[in-house]
Parts: structure tokens; C-alpha cells; sequence
């Protein structure tokens, strides 16, 4: 903790971003990209919560083999509305729409992002994607999976496919707007002085997600549409009673599907970037390396798709240059967690809870990356494809991983966005209750999968019922530590302590202005004059011309 | 099969646990050894080449081996031995049936001898499924418009899990069964008790004349219709001027869809046969052409296709691999 916050009363800037106006048309009708921050932060907190229910009532099914709780069909939709949400609904947006919305400009020492209201479309999109993600979910729900594969989802079941494909379809568009408006913001807006070498890893890591969310997207959307084509007007694409090729789909879902899985891991390794070098007082190590990796990601992640079609009916040989392409993209990854680990190497560690949460996820993004080798290794992926082992090595990178660096990162700049400090104890005792959660309810999961129980079971042999009520445990602590952040954080806007304008002494432009920022970010544009996280060094990084 | 896949496994989490204590040991050693203390400043340190380019490089030589060992398994998984018992499965909405070449029928169970090695050919009625045995480590998906093909070789006598693994609808979970694994003697007599009505390809042949298939697929030089005799498992020259394999899919889809590719010399008068013949009929029908080739027994070079083929064109991979391996052996010396 810091000592400053302790011995120096701070207090509240007299105007900033949140009372610059008030009333609901200041909130809805702003362009100001800190309060659209704001509102994907509520957005999809919703969402993750709703999503979260789902987690629990499958969780709770899967209590004894004969499933108690609900018929078949029921379970197949809870867990197909579990992944739609979760996915489409809050880790995608997560970090990109809710932290890089609101830091990334202030980050680059800009007033606001390149297209401020391109950005409020976005989220008044995303908002009408949800709506029909909602209505398909109240009127009967959908039980493709979140994958809807063809002709399962084209042709076979009756549930509202096509308003819940419409929903991803739009909420996909808000994606692409906001990762438009990050290109151009830091292709254009930057601070003089920022250059691309200067640019924070956080910076780097949305820039490099950007690409993928314009240049994937679409392809999603063509999926999507073709989809409703077929089930709608029996177009025949997928459906070889129509003419179509199944296998076809699943070649276009993996193409935006799989790089969406960089959407979602991305920005949160830049998050995970800024605590680990704040907490440990220290430069980053391999600056250069940790920047390249993210473009490496994003480049290496369009190429790699069909590593969910081994089993699939796909060639050998392309089967072959498939995994042999996911070894590569495995690479970067291992390169930033080693440069993770180096940052804190004779570094000045302190344990606040960004940093409780930055090394869980460093932890569990490392067993979830590993747990990706066995995946893609071919004759061994023949065997866990499919089973609880994919669901466990997905969790891992992103709740393990994704959840643990949002979360990280709404509590490193919760004081730069709300202005005040969250108590610290118990946001400790939840880092640490996730983690245990986290662990108890999944890894117990790569046994299952090994052991051969399949994914997407309502009921199941009897002999993987041990380790299936290990994992409930599991998740009713994991609930605990999702539950507890938004008590004391929404305790906090009431109750907290001013957090003054930089309460971990950190380095970075965010931390050069008030908290909470004044609307247009900074008094008088910052120049920058030095490398990005240059602590120790006593010379201010940022003059004020 | 199970044991390899078990030893590259074991490979995997003896590595990953490695890797994860490394990183798990360091980050908490350094978290201890340098935490903030009074008057502690931390050593700036930029970065080191070298390192990066050990830890890219290290990393890279393990994910090879990984590469290599897995796709060594794969390759084996892919191709079946020649000798292997053939049987025929069709997955639908949610079940699992079998068809044996003597006749004998299982709805979702699978009764295999131990020893032999099992050659299954499935497809799917309806949406895609999955066929998969935990204990013999093999899986593959089932598709509604092409066979697809797994095999294994049993060596225990038992009763294991047959899953569905692909999502497949309502009653996903309940599209299981048995793999039956008995001793060949067992299984002899098991084969013995079912009571068949005839075996797949007499079947088969019951149906090629009820639907007329003879009236143009005749062995005598004036038929409207290639000859099918020794056709199966062969090579058959397109309009195209192509050279394909006359395996399951290719039979499967000559009799679906007729028009799409005319063997040379032949007009395309063939009528589909899509919705008239379910993938049960189906199987059988292939059992029948399939047997058409056993009986006659003509060795390779002797073929009853209507045009001469060179062994050139005949696009055969294992060859071509062998070739490319005694290329590289020649080289490596």
C-alpha cells in the first residue's frame, strides 16, 4: 500500500469527467470516451453476472451423474447461454471496451479517441446486439452451443438461432468500431514525443487486438448470415441435404473464432504488462520483445484455425501444418510470461491487489498455455478433442488468465477512474479466494477430460462424479471471489478514500493527470520525453509544456 | 495405440509441470527475495538479448518434438492396416448402429475380438457426431456426407465406454454405448448366435436389383454403365481426364450424386439415388461392390476399368512418401 495515500490527505479534484453535467442525457448522449467506458463497464458486468448464473446452475447440474436438476435439453441451453455470454457479451468487450476504452487515450496523452461518436455507436450497438441476445434467451433460449456447427444448428434444432446469431452479428460490429477508433487513435493522436518505441505495453497489446477485431470480425458476421440464410430460406451452404458442406462452417467460425481467442487474451497480457512493472518498481524487461510478441499473436493467430478440426474430417497434411503453426503461436506467449518473470527480478515487489492478481494470472495463463501443447499435438489431441480436458485448458487462459487481468486491471485503475481507493483487505481476501476457486474448479477438470468424459454431458458415467463435485466446490468459492469485488468496489464510490492522482506511484501519462480525469483528460497537452516505465529514475518523464 | 498416446501425454505433463514450477518457484522466490523494504531500490535492468533468445529458442526445440511424436501418432491413426475387420457404423439423432460384413446388426454396441485390428467406417443420417473410445484413445467425428474412417486394435477383453463427443442435440449425452471386446474365440461364437438376415454384401445385391443398378452395370461390352467388377478400392479414370480412388465416399457419392463426375466413356444417364437409398442401404450396397472386387481377385495391373491407367497417374501417397524417404536417406549420406 502506498505510504502516500496514508500521510497525505488527498482529495477530489473540484471538476472532473463525472461532474462535468449531469442528468441520464449526459450519460447516454456523451462522447467523452471515459464515460462510455463506464457504460460497457455496467453492460457487462450484467452480462457477466447473467453468464455467471448459467456457470452455477451447470455447475450445480453436474452435482451427481443423472443430472437432477434439469432435463437434457434445459442444460443445453444453460450451457450454450453461458458461452454466448461469457464470450460475446463480456470477455471480448472486457479490457478493450471498458480499460482500453478508458485509458488507452490517456495513455497516448490524447483528448479522446479518434472518433468519439464512432465509439458511442459502438456501444449503442453492442446494447441492441444484447437486446436481441436477451429476447432469444427469455423466449426459449438456444441449445447449439456456443459453436451452433452445422447442420445441428442450420437445420435440426427449434430453438431462436437466428435472433441470437443476429446478436453476435451486431455485438461484432461494436467490436470492430471500437478496435477502429484504437488503430486510428494511436496511428494519429499520440502525444509528441510518444513515439512507438515510448508507447505503453497496454497500448501495444489493444493496437495488436484492434487488428484482429476489423480484420476477423466480418467474417463472423458472413458466417452468421449465411447460417440464418440456410435456416431461414434453406439456402443449402452447410447442409449436405441442401447441397452444402458441413465442415465448411466449422472452417469459417475457427477463422474468427479462434483469433478472438487473441481478442480476449491480448489486451489482458498489456494489462497484466502495466501491473507487474508498476508493482515491482521496475523497467519492463525486453520492452521490445513483449511489444513484438503481441503483433506476433495477432499475425501467427489467423493461421492456425483449423487446430479445432483435427478430428473434424480435415487431411492429414493439413492437419500437420495446422499444429505445426500452433507450436509457433504458442512461442510469443512463452516469451512473455519468461519476461514477466524477469521484470520482478531484483525488482522492489509490493503485494497490492493488481499484483495478487497479475501473478495468478501468470500462474494459471502458464498452465493454460501448456495445457494448449497437449491440444495440439495431433495424435494426442485425437483423444482429449472434445472432452473436459478443452474445457479446462479454455478456462484457464480465459478466466484463469482473461477474468484475473480484468479484474487486475479494474482494481489498478479503479482509482484513476472513480477517484477513489477500494479497501484494500478485502480485495486481497478475493484475489486470493478466485485463485483457490479457480483452481479447485478446473483443474480437477483436465483429469475428467483425460479420464474421457466429454463435454457438453447432462448426464454422465458414474465413475467421473468425484471429480465433477470437486469442481462445484470449486465454483461456489470461485463465486465468492467474483461476488466480493462488486460489494467493496461499489462501497468504495461511496465510502472509498480519495485516491489523489497517482496512489501507486506509478509511471505512465494516466498517472500524470487528476483522478478522476477532467473531461478532456489533461490541463495542457503532455509532451513525453522518455521511455515508458522508467522507474527509478528521479527526473519527471513528462514535462508539462 | 492407447499406451503411445499415454506416453506422449505423460511427456506433456511432466513438461508442463516443469515449466509451471519454474515459473511458479521464480515468481514467488522473486516476490519474497526482492519485496519492497525500507530503503530498497530495484535494479534497472533493460532487458538481455540473450536470453530472449534462449527462452524463444528452448521452448521452440521442445514444441518440435511435441510436433513430430504427435504427428507421428496421428499418421499411424490415420491409416489402417489392410487386413483389418471391417465393420460399418451410422450415427443418427441418438444412437449408435453397426453392420458387420456377415450380416449381424448392434444398435449401440460394438462386440470386437481382441487381437485383430478394427477398421470402422462411419457416417452420419442426420448432424455431425462424434465417435469416441476413451479407453483405446481414438475419436473421430462422424459427418452426414462422407465416411469417415478410425481403427484400433483391442487387446483386453472387456466392456468400454462408447461416447458421442460432438454436440448433437437434445439427448447429446445419451448417444452411448459398448465397446464389447471378447476373445476370438467369444467372438466367433457371438458372430455365430446373431441371427443375420444375409450377410451386408448379399444384401447389398438384393437391392442393386431391386433398384435396377444391373440393367446398366453389366460385365458385357455393351452396358450403359462402367462395369463394377473389380472396381472397389481401385483406381478410375474421370471425363476429366482425373484418376480417382473407387473407395466408400466415391461409391457414396456416384450414387447421390450421379452427375458430378462421369466416369470416362460413359454418358451421364445415371439417375440420384438421394433420398431413395438411407446410408443402412448404402453400407450394403458398398458391401456388394466392395465383395464384386473380392470374387474376382484381380491382381492391380489386371484391371476391368475401361480405361488403361499408367501406375504414373495413380495418385498413390504411400508410394510417393516412400519415394520421398529414400530420396532423403540418399541425400543424407
Amino acid at each position: 500500500m502506498s505510504t502516500a495515500t496514508q500521510t497525505v490527505t488527498q482529495v477530489m479534484p473540484e471538476k472532473h469527467y463525472l461532474n462535468d453535467n449531469y442528468g441520464i442525457r449526459s450519460w447516454l448522449l456523451t462522447k467523452d470516451h471515459k464515460r462510455i467506458a463506464l457504460l460497457y463497464l455496467f453492460s457487462i458486468t450484467f452480462f457477466f453476472f447473467i453468464g455467471g448464473i448459467f456457470a452455477s446452475l451447470i455447475r450445480l447440474h453436474l452435482l451427481t451423474p443423472n443430472g437432477e436438476l434439469f432435463q437434457a435439453d434445459s442444460y443445453n441451453k444453460l450451457f450454450t447461454l453461458h458461452g454466448v455470454n461469457m464470450i460475446f457479451f463480456f470477455l471480448i468487450p472486457s479490457v478493450p471496451a471498458v480499460l482500453g476504452n478508458f485509458i488507452l487515450p490517456i495513455m497516448v496523452g490524447a483528448k479522446d479517441l479518434a472518433f468519439p461518436k464512432i465509439n458511442l455507436l459502438s456501444w449503442y450497438i453492442f446494447i441492441f446486439g444484447a437486446t436481441f441476445s436477451l429476447i432469444a434467451m427469455v423466449s426459449g433460449g438456444v441449445d447449439t452451443g456456443w459453436t451452433f456447427y452445422t447442420p445441428l444448428s442450420s437445420g435440426y434444432v427449434h430453438t431462436n438461432v437466428v435472433t441470437m446469431a443476429l446478436g453476435i452479428l451486431f455485438a461484432g460490429f461494436s467490436s470492430i468500431f471500437t478496435g477502429l477508433n484504437f488503430i486510428v487513435t494511436v496511428h494519429r493522436m499520440r502525444a509528441p514525443g510518444l513515439t512507438w518505441g515510448r508507447l505503453p505495453l497496454m497500448v501495444w497489446a489493444n493496437y495488436a487486438a484492434s487488428l484482429i477485431m476489423i480484420l476477423g470480425t466480418p467474417v463472423i458476421a458472413i458466417t452468421l448470415i449465411l447460417l440464418a440464410l440456410e435456416r431461414g430460406f434453406h439456402i443449402g451452404v452447410f447442409d449436405p441435404k441442401l447441397g452444402g458442406d458441413p465442415v465448411l462452417f466449422q472452417h469459417m467460425f475457427w477463422f474468427y473464432s479462434h483469433p478472438a481467442v487473441y481478442i480476449m487474451i491480448l489486451p489482458g497480457m498489456g494489462v497484466i504488462s502495466e501491473i507487474v512493472t508498476c508493482f515491482s518498481r521496475k523497467r519492463v524487461f525486453g520492452y521490445s520483445f513483449i511489444a513484438f510478441s503481441s503483433i506476433a499473436i495477432a499475425v501467427f493467430g489467423f493461421v492456425v484455425w483449423a487446430h479445432h478440426m483435427f478430428v473434424a474430417g480435415i487431411s492429414v497434411y493439413s492437419a500437420m501444418v495446422f499444429s505445426l503453426l500452433s507450436y509457433a503461436v504458442a512461442i510469443p506467449s512463452a516469451v512473455k510470461v519468461f519476461n514477466w518473470t524477469a521484470t520482478m527480478y531484483k525488482g522492489a515487489v509490493s503485494f497490492e491487489t493488481p499484483m495478487l492478481y497479475a501473478m495468478g494470472f501468470i500462474g494459471l495463463f502458464t498452465i493454460g498455455g501448456l495445457t494448449g501443447l497437449f491440444l495440439a499435438a495431433l495424435g494426442l489431441d485425437v483423444h482429449i478433442h472434445d472432452t473436459y480436458f478443452v474445457v479446462a485448458h479454455f478456462h484457464y487462459v480465459m478466466v484463469g488468465g482473461m477474468v484475473m487481468a480484468y479484474l487486475g486491471g479494474v482494481h489498478f485503475w479503479w482509482p484513476k477512474m472513480t477517484g477513489k481507493l477500494y479497501p484494500e483487505a478485502p480485495a486481497k481476501l478475493a484475489a486470493i479466494v478466485t485463485f483457490i476457486g479457480f483452481n479447485l474448479t478446473f483443474f480437477p477438470q483436465f483429469i475428467l477430460g483425460y479420464m474421457g468424459m466429454p463435454r457438453r454431458y447432462a448426464i454422465y458415467a458414474p465413475e467421473f462424479q468425484v471429480l465433477n463435485v470437486l469442481s462445484t466446490a470449486g465454483a461456489s468459492i470461485l463465486a465468492v471471489g467474483f461476488l466480493l469485488p462488486a460489494l467493496y468496489l461499489t462501497w468504495s464510490l461511496k465510502f472509498g478514500q480519495p485516491a489523489g492522482d497517482n496512489p501507486w506511484e506509478a509511471k505512465g501519462l494516466e498517472w500524470e493527470t487528476s483522478s478522476p480525469p477532467p473531461t478532456h483528460n489533461f490541463h495542457r497537452t503532455p509532451v513525453v520525453t522518455a521511455e515508458p516505465y522508467n522507474y527509478g529514475s528521479e527526473e519527471e518523464a513528462v514535462v508539462v509544456s | 495405440m492407447a499406451g503411445q498416446v499415454d506416453a506422449l501425454y505423460l511427456f506433456l505433463v511432466l513438461i508442463s509441470t516443469f515449466f509451471s514450477l519454474l515459473i511458479a518457484i521464480l515468481i514467488l522466490y522473486f516476490a519474497i527475495k526482492y519485496r519492497k523494504s525500507e530503503g530498497r531500490q530495484a535494479q534497472q535492468i533493460h532487458g538481455s538479448t540473450l536470453l530472449e533468445i534462449v527462452w524463444t529458442v528452448i521452448p521452440l526445440g521442445i514444441s518440435m518434438v511435441i510436433f513430430v511424436w504427435g504427428a507421428a501418432l496421428y499418421f499411424h491413426l490415420q491409416r489402417p492396416p489392410a487386413n483389418a475387420l471391417q465393420v460399418y457404423g451410422v450415427a443418427k439423432q441418438w444412437m449408435w448402429k453397426f453392420e458387420y460384413s456377415a450380416g449381424q446388426r448392434e444398435i449401440n454396441s460394438l462386440h470386437v475380438p481382441t487381437g485383430t485390428p478394427v477398421r470402422v467406417t462411419l457416417i452420419s443420417q442426420d448432424v455431425i457426431h462424434s465417435f469416441f473410445v476413451p479407453a483405446f484413445r481414438i475419436k473421430t467425428d462422424v459427418l452426414p456426407n462422407r465416411f469417415m474412417t478410425t481403427w484400433f486394435t483391442a487387446t483386453t477383453p472387456g466392456t468400454y465406454h462408447l461416447f458421442c463427443s460432438q454436440y448433437c442435440g437434445t439427448k447429446h449425452s445419451g448417444m452411448v454405448g459398448d465397446v464389447v471386446v471378447m476373445t476370438p474365440k467369444d467372438y466367433a461364437s457371438w458372430l455365430e448366435s446373431g441371427k443375420a438376415e444375409g450377410s451386408l454384401a448379399s444384401l447389398g445385391e438384393k437391392m442393386f436389383q431391386q433398384y435396377g443398378c444391373t440393367t446398366c452395370h453389366r460385365p458385357d461390352s455393351g452396358a450403359r454403365g462402367p462395369n463394377l467388377e473389380g472396381v472397389y478400392g481401385r483406381p478410375v479414370r474421370m471425363q476429366d481426364n482425373r484418376v480417382v480412388i473407387a473407395d466408400d465416399n466415391y461409391i457414396r457419392n456416384h450414387i447421390l450424386n450421379p452427375g458430378t463426375e462421369i466416369v470416362n466413356g460413359f454418358q451421364p444417364i445415371m439417375p440420384t439415388f438421394r433420398g431413395v437409398i438411407n446410408e443402412e442401404q448404402m453400407v450394403q450396397i458398398i458391401a456388394y461392390i466392395k465383395s464384386l472386387s473380392e470374387q474376382t481377385g484381380q491382381p492391380l495391373n489386371n484391371r476391368s476399368t475401361p480405361t488403361d491407367i499408367r501406375d504414373t497417374e495413380v495418385p498413390n501417397v504411400q508410394q510417393q512418401m516412400q519415394q520421398d524417404n529414400q530420396i532423403q536417406k540418399s541425400t543424407g549420406k
